[in-house]
């Protein structure tokens, strides 16, 4: 059975249909990158698979939990997908430690001395295990994407959806999230990311997914869809015309 | 024409700028604990209460922001009586300008609020916080700590307010130094002194709201 169902989404913003009847079953463990050139629906895509977008047609469910538009329901689905984004958003009052902990602590009521541990874990799951008191503008780019990531995996998600999240990052920088991101998916993670790293999704994913034009243009495992694109939108996207 | 000054007069009355003192004193830290908490309460319930009650919450605000503060403390003073509604002048002040503060506060602390980047309420819903949760542990901090000066100067504003709550017999340092210069006609004089006192307590609480701001806000204002 798989652990995302997105069945038929339309979404429109006025009256331009962004997403035009996706379809898209993502299953436990797989990691899945999303394609496309900007204003294809990738984006929004993922942001509607936790309700952060409304979604006007269709249906999407996350291991047997429906979104659906009031505050307990999508609740419910976010304790089980968590996100991590372009910008990181970390919250620049609290520490490191401090960001990892809140959401355990005040969501899932558990202890503070439990939420620490578990924030020490995580942290140290991403490499930075020292940096707990550390404040977001003492980090650099890189570490305050990997204490996000942190963030995310503390409230023990089922999956993780990553919205361009090396693409606010110097070029030097981006590896060290990578690497955490390529663990993940090793450790089995399910994973739907929308990336322009295409070496990188070349190297971890199961299946990609292109989109055009609101539309999932082409899927399927990586060698075929970069060594064979069927469509000549795909063959322009990857610059092979 | 020679004014002589004479500061000496004063001496005599130095416990009663004292009392002044304490009382400007006692109404500024009440009034600043209790005004701060409405303003917060009534700014969430602008941005993001519930509904039905924001048009109330705006009624107060513009009601209390558009007419003089002598005329609320007035209305409460000699006014509420009339509905079997007395209360001592202290009590009387304090409740005229906890219900000034909380409308000003309120806007200013708005204002903070509404600077708050999106991606701190995304990345809050997407750790399934509440609104409510997401408002406490995330929003609010950050945004009082934006717009700390304009909330200290306020602060200033309501203990100079105090001033006008000698009218009703309030016995701060404006009390005082009308008493004394009707004694001993040294106006000159007992204005000099009441001027002094007001600047070094706005210096003095200026002063303190820095140094609040340093405990409660560890971290310098975040650039995005």
């Amino acid at each position: 059975m798989s652990l995302i169902a997105v069945t038929e989404v339309r979404k429109r913003f006025g009256a331009n249909e962004v997403l035009k009847g996706i379809n898209l079953d993502v299953a436990p463990g797989e990691v899945i990158a999303i394609i496309g050139k900007s204003g294809s629906g990738k984006s929004t895509l993922l942001r509607c698979i936790n309700g952060l977008e409304t979604i006007d047609e269709g249906s999407i469910m996350v291991a047997g939990a429906q979104l659906a538009d009031d505050e307990l329901h999508l609740r419910a689905l976010r304790l089980k997908v968590g996100m991590i984004f372009q910008g990181f958003n970390l919250f620049p009052h609290l520490s490191a430690g401090r960001n990892v902990m809140l959401s355990p602590m005040v969501v899932k009521k558990i202890s503070a001395k439990e939420a620490e541990a578990e924030a020490r874990a995580r942290l140290a799951q991403v490499g930075l295990e020292h940096k707990f008191d550390a404040y977001p503008d003492e980090l650099s780019g890189g570490q305050q994407q990997r204490v996000a990531i942190a963030r995310a995996l503390a409230m023990r998600p089922l999956a993780l959806l990553c919205d361009e999240i090396t693409s606010a990052l110097d070029p030097e920088l981006v590896n060290e999230v990578l690497q955490v991101v390529g663990k993940l998916a090793e450790e089995g993670m399910t994973l739907l990311m929308v990336t322009h790293e295409m070496r990188f999704a070349r190297e971890v994913c199961d299946r990609v997914v292109f989109m055009h034009q609101g539309r999932v243009h082409e899927i399927g495992p990586p060698d075929i869809v970069f060594e064979s694109p069927k469509t000549l939108e795909l063959r322009q996207f990857l610059g092979m015309t | 024409m020679a004014v002589g000054l004479d500061f000496g007069a004063l001496a005599d009355y130095a416990p009663v700028f004292a009392k002044g003192v304490a009382v400007t004193c006692e109404l500024t830290l009440v009034v600043g604990g209790l005004g701060l908490a409405l303003g917060i309460l009534c700014a969430w319930v602008r941005t993001q209460g519930p509904r039905v009650i924001r048009p109330f919450v705006s009624i107060y605000v513009e009601l209390i922001r558009n007419t003089p503060f002598l005329i609320q403390l007035f209305f409460i003073f000699f006014g509420l009586p009339a509905v079997g509604v007395s209360l001592g002048e202290m009590e009387a002040a304090i409740l005229a300008m906890v219900v000034n503060l909380g409308a000003y506060a309120c806007e200013i602390i708005r204002a903070g609020i509404e600077a708050t980047p999106r991606g701190q309420y995304e990345a809050s819903a997407s750790l399934a916080m509440s609104r409510l949760q997401t408002f406490r542990y995330v929003v609010l901090r950050p945004a009082l700590q934006r717009i700390w000066p304009a909330l200290t100067s306020q602060l200033v504003i309501v203990m100079f307010g105090s001033a006008v709550c000698s009218q009703i017999a309030v016995e701060d340092i404006t009390f005082a130094a009308n008493f004394i210069q009707s004694r001993n006609f040294r106006a000159f004089e007992a204005y000099i002194a009441a001027t002094l006192l007001y600047l070094a307590l706005a210096l003095l609480l200026r002063q303190g709201m820095r140094m609040l701001a340093l405990v409660l806000f560890p971290r310098r204002r975040a650039v995005r």
